[in-house]
């Protein structure tokens, strides 16, 4: 599939996105909200993005996004979403039973970032110990015991 | 011992003198001096690598820089049996307790050896980091410690020597210890 054909099934599934095909893979641009019908229809496909290889998060300050990097593993065409979340309060659909993988990539985004999963069966910490407070990987995080600072 | 002093040959550091006599020869010696020449030269480090270090002590306890020549004759994978832990890597706030576990366990007496940045003072992961124990200095006492990221066999080598040196001049922190104990 080209990225033309790509982006308009895209676009077909959600119009709202907005779709970035200038890198070398398709980037799509989601709100929280569709995030979880949209993440149902790109796994059926064609083409199924049958492989979650890589969740993660980003903290700008402003805001969070959650990325996900999904893959076709039989003609290898790899797809971009990037979810903005609001900072103070983040929340989006978990996907641990679309791509079972999710399940444990969402808990570290969890403990690290502090993004809530609704829906997610099993959201503690994955690494981290059970009594760590805050979330390290944000910006403005700070741990006065464990952190140095010159 | 100073940095950049030559290493002593083995061999001339016996502490004592024989006294050929007939049939043989007498040693005479320090008792305590004695123990120590003994243990210096009998070291069993234990298998104990939490990073990239641990690459260049294998490197080192293997063929081409051969620890074993000095003393450190094998690895043991057992606190029990180990006399010397070299710390070669990143100490974790997860792992701190378990270090300190492997200490307690290993039978006097025992030395360590911080090996590189990360077992000096956290290294590349001083700052900013919530994770990392800012040297292992801060979870057991350490007797040597080897500069560099991570440091080559070579260094690892003239630390054990060190080591050896500070064994037969009593001056590792557990003979300090012991000795004003005894004194008291």
């Amino acid at each position: 599939m080209t990225k033309e054909e790509m982006t308009s099934w895209l676009l077909g599934i959600e119009p709202a996105a907005v779709i970035d095909d200038t890198g070398e893979w398709l980037v799509v641009q989601l709100s929280a909200d569709p995030w979880r019908n949209f993440a149902t229809l790109i796994r059926k496909g064609p083409p199924e993005m049958d492989f979650l290889f890589c969740l993660t998060a980003v903290d700008w300050k402003t805001h969070l996004t959650v990325v996900y990097h999904l893959r076709n593993t039989h003609t290898d065409e790899t797809l971009v979403v990037k979810v903005q979340l609001d900072r103070e309060n983040p929340q989006i659909a978990s996907v641990g039973d679309i791509w079972r993988t999710a399940e444990f990539h969402e808990r570290e985004a969890f403990e690290m970032f502090g993004i809530n999963f609704t829906g997610h069966p099993d959201l503690r910490k994955l690494i981290l110990p059970d009594d760590f407070e805050g979330f390290p990987m944000r910006k403005d995080f700070e741990d006065p015991v464990n952190m140095i600072k010159l | 011992m100073e940095i950049g002093q030559p290493v002593k040959d083995l061999k001339s550091t016996f502490p004592g003198q024989v006294i050929d006599v007939p049939g043989g020869g007498i040693v005479a010696a320090g008792f305590q001096d004695l123990i120590n020449w003994a243990r210096s030269n009998s070291l069993w480090p234990l298998t104990f690598a939490t990073s990239c270090c641990g690459i260049e002590m294998m490197s080192t306890a293997a063929a081409k820089y051969d620890f074993a020549r000095f003393g450190f004759e094998v690895a043991r994978a057992t606190p029990r049996q180990a006399d010397v832990i070299i710390i070669a890597g990143t100490i974790v706030n997860k792992m701190a307790p378990v270090l300190k576990r492997l200490y307690d366990q290993m039978a006097d007496p025992k030395y360590v050896i911080a090996m590189g940045a990360c077992a000096i003072s956290g290294g590349p992961f001083f700052y900013n980091t919530y994770s990392v124990v800012k040297g292992a200095d801060h979870v057991i006492p350490v007797d040597v410690y080897i500069p560099g990221c991570p440091p080559r066999p070579e260094a690892l080598l003239h630390a054990l020597l060190t080591l050896q040196e500070k064994i037969k001049t009593g001056q590792t922190r557990e003979q300090i210890r012991n000795s004003s104990t005894q004194v008291s």
